[in-house]
């Protein structure tokens, strides 16, 4: 019951990736202590209407599977394969060139092959072969087709929760076969016989009973945003409004909960509020659109569909023109991406224009909705904030560019922008681990549980050797990020791999920066430490 | 579920320990779980003012305050914290509180 013991550093990094003795498919799945996450519970299955909910976990001999699960498994991968373009052309193009196999953090991380994007894929891509395709049907072993057994689901489901889905092996397949598609469509057939992972559905079954991944009600969402409003209030001597569910306010603002509930992410949170005042703008929260996150993306389209329809539903009943998004990763693939076509077309809305600049984001005129990074790196643009960045003198910073917002957005320049204009320190990890080649923090995609820490300080370890690099080299200690399993993440990251390194959001740096009409004279930043430049003379 | 045994009463757990009958939760619950923790002794009136306070929250709120309005309320920083409830706040304080884990973005 207890956590699995992690090896130190030095011994998990010691790696050999020697590849087994025997070949793929008679390679048995060990499911090791600290390489796995709990199942999703009974309750929570429940809740979301998910088929098969019952008591398991995946070392346990028998999974409780329904009689048919081969059936289902292979009626549900017909029914994909036909509703999916890019799920048969995925299966079908692959020419095994290998340019993605050293891509994954995971790999890298574990030296296990079957991390490798290309030979993951195979997992499932054997199965189409044997039952969708001639050859495969009539030469099966000799063309590089399994039958689907119970062997092969209890992999499927190993490494399929051992992939975050960051994409980065997309960037360098020469055919562009995103594996993100591809671990997604096996998620979607493990959860047709039931088998999904705590950590994805108790957040979603939250979502359905309070707006949010971690279950706060609305009176805790007022609550935990009060208390920030009172220590910007501490820190500044600015007393900040925490507008809510009000109708006919211009904008909606919709964050990650973890913003307003975890440490490190309510100084971000902090962040958002003083810059909203600052500028005077007329927006609300929502306590039913109270979550940013969309863990259906870990688990079903029909999941981020009913996931994500709360925003634009919240925006309608509030009457908004339209929606400011925050610090959040994947939630900006499924508005990118989803959204519109999903829910949409949110034709009660305007195209979004920045009150205060004037500025049409046009990139947004389809879902109406704007990163807060694009909103702000706008104002600075455009001289709408007074800004010294003086005050993070103690920080020499990096930027972790979170997967999504990089790679599912392209959201590269707003953040530099952004934190070259409030800080006087920045220094950028090696160029191949960053911006669209950024390197996953090892947690995301649901894989962020303790009992799959192991695992997590695997994955996340090229990130994590790219900060000591900058840390050694420059004296950095902040890593900067735009997410909020980021910032979870990350701080365990740093504390397991690269000690001394604080995570902090993009916007916690802006609001330490962020010079305010009214403020008293600022002796610390957001988190009570002194400011000036002690921390950096240390550090070198 | 996982049960487990706290002064010779047994409890249905999650697989990390925390309590998933919070109807369930008595003081001697908490004086028994402290055991299993590792905290020696009886629970002094420090600790039961934060697991108080925590409870007092979660009737209020339905979910564990921010550990930042934790320490701001009971006057204990993070520090004092670990000190009495070695496991730290959310896996020491909040689980013999009885409380269920957070999941998500934390």
């Amino acid at each position: 019951m207890a956590a699995a013991k992690i090896p130190k550093p030095e011994e998990l990094i010691a790696l050999r990736y020697e590849p087994p003795e025997t070949p793929w498919m008679e390679t048995p799945t060990v499911f090791r202590p600290g390489t796995w996450s709990y199942t999703g519970t009974p309750k929570s299955l429940a809740t979301l209407g998910l088929p098969n909910s019952r008591a398991w976990q995946p070392t346990d001999e028998d999974w409780k599977l329904p009689e048919n699960w081969k059936q289902i498994i292979l009626e549900g991968m017909a029914e994909r394969l036909e509703k999916y373009r890019s799920f048969r052309l995925f299966m079908d193009i692959c020419v095994r060139c290998g340019a993605c196999a050293d891509k994954c953090h995971f790999y890298i991380g574990s030296g296990d092959p079957k991390n490798m994007p290309v030979l993951r894929a195979e997992l499932l891509r054997s199965v189409y072969r044997r039952y969708f395709t001639q050859s495969g049907k009539r030469l099966g072993r000799l063309v590089g087709a399994r039958d689907l057994t119970i062997d092969v689901l209890k992999e499927w489901f190993y490494y399929f929760y051992q992939c975050t889905e960051c994409r980065r092996c997309s960037v360098f397949c020469p055919y562009g076969i995103d594996q993100a598609e591809i671990t997604m469509m096996g998620r979607e057939l493990l959860n047709l016989v039931g088998c999904n992972i705590n950590w994805v559905t108790e957040p979603m079954a939250n979502c359905f009973r309070t707006g949010n991944h971690l279950g706060i009600q609305p009176g805790g969402v007022k609550d935990m945003l009060e208390f920030l409003a009172d220590d910007v209030a501490d820190r500044t001597g600015v007393k900040v409004d925490v507008p809510l569910n009000r109708k006919g306010a211009e904008i909606l603002v919709v964050v990650p909960s973890g913003d307003y509930f975890a440490d490190p992410g309510t100084y971000t949170c902090m962040g958002y509020l003083m810059l909203l005042h600052e500028i005077g703008l007329d927006f609300t929260f929502s306590t039913y659109a109270s979550e940013g996150g969309n863990f259906g993306l870990f688990t079903s389209h029909e999941m981020i569909k009913r996931l994500n329809a709360k925003i634009y539903a919240e925006a309608k009943r509030l009457g908004v023109k339209w929606i400011l998004g925050g610090e959040c990763g994947h939630m900006w693939r499924v508005i990118n991406q989803y959204m519109d076509t999903m829910n949409g077309p949110a034709d009660f809305l305007e195209e979004p224009v920045s009150p205060i600049t004037g500025t049409r984001f046009d990139n947004s005129r389809s879902t109406k909705m704007v990163h807060i990074a694009e909103f702000t790196a706008d104002l600075i643009r455009n001289g709408k904030l007074k800004l010294d960045p003086s005050r993070n003198d103690a920080y020499r910073v990096t930027f972790h560019d979170s997967c999504n917002p990089a790679r599912a957005m392209g959201l590269f320049e707003e953040p530099r922008y952004i934190i070259n204009n409030v800080c006087n320190h920045f220094h950028e990890m090696a160029e191949d681990t960053i911006r669209e080649k950024t390197l996953c923090c090892g947690s995301g995609a649901g894989l962020g549980n303790e009992e799959n820490e192991e695992m997590r300080m695997r994955g996340g370890m090229p990130r994590a050797m790219a900060v000591k690099q900058v840390k050694e080299k420059y004296g950095v200690n902040r890593l900067a990020c735009m997410c909020a399993i980021d910032r979870a993440a990350l701080t365990a990251l740093m504390d397991y791999w690269v000690p001394g390194v604080a995570v902090v959001g993009v916007h916690e740096l802006l609001a330490n920066a962020l010079v305010m009409k009214g403020e008293k004279e600022r002796t610390t930043d957001l988190r009570g430490e002194p400011l000036g430049g002690m921390a950096v003379d240390e550090a070198l | 579920m996982p049960q487990l045994e706290v002064g010779g009463k047994s409890y249905e757990v999650d697989e990390d320990g925390f309590l998933q009958e919070l109807e369930k939760w008595t003081r001697d619950f908490a004086q028994g779980y402290a055991t299993i923790e590792g905290i020696e002794g009886e629970l002094t009136e420090e600790h039961w003012k934060l697991i108080d306070y925590i409870r007092e929250y979660y009737a209020q709120f339905g979910i564990a305050p921010m550990i930042r309005k934790m320490c701001k309320d009971t006057g204990f920083d993070l520090k004092k914290i670990y000190v009495l409830f070695p496991s730290g706040p959310a896996k020491g304080a909040c689980k013999l509180a009885g409380l269920s884990k957070p999941t998500g973005c934390v």
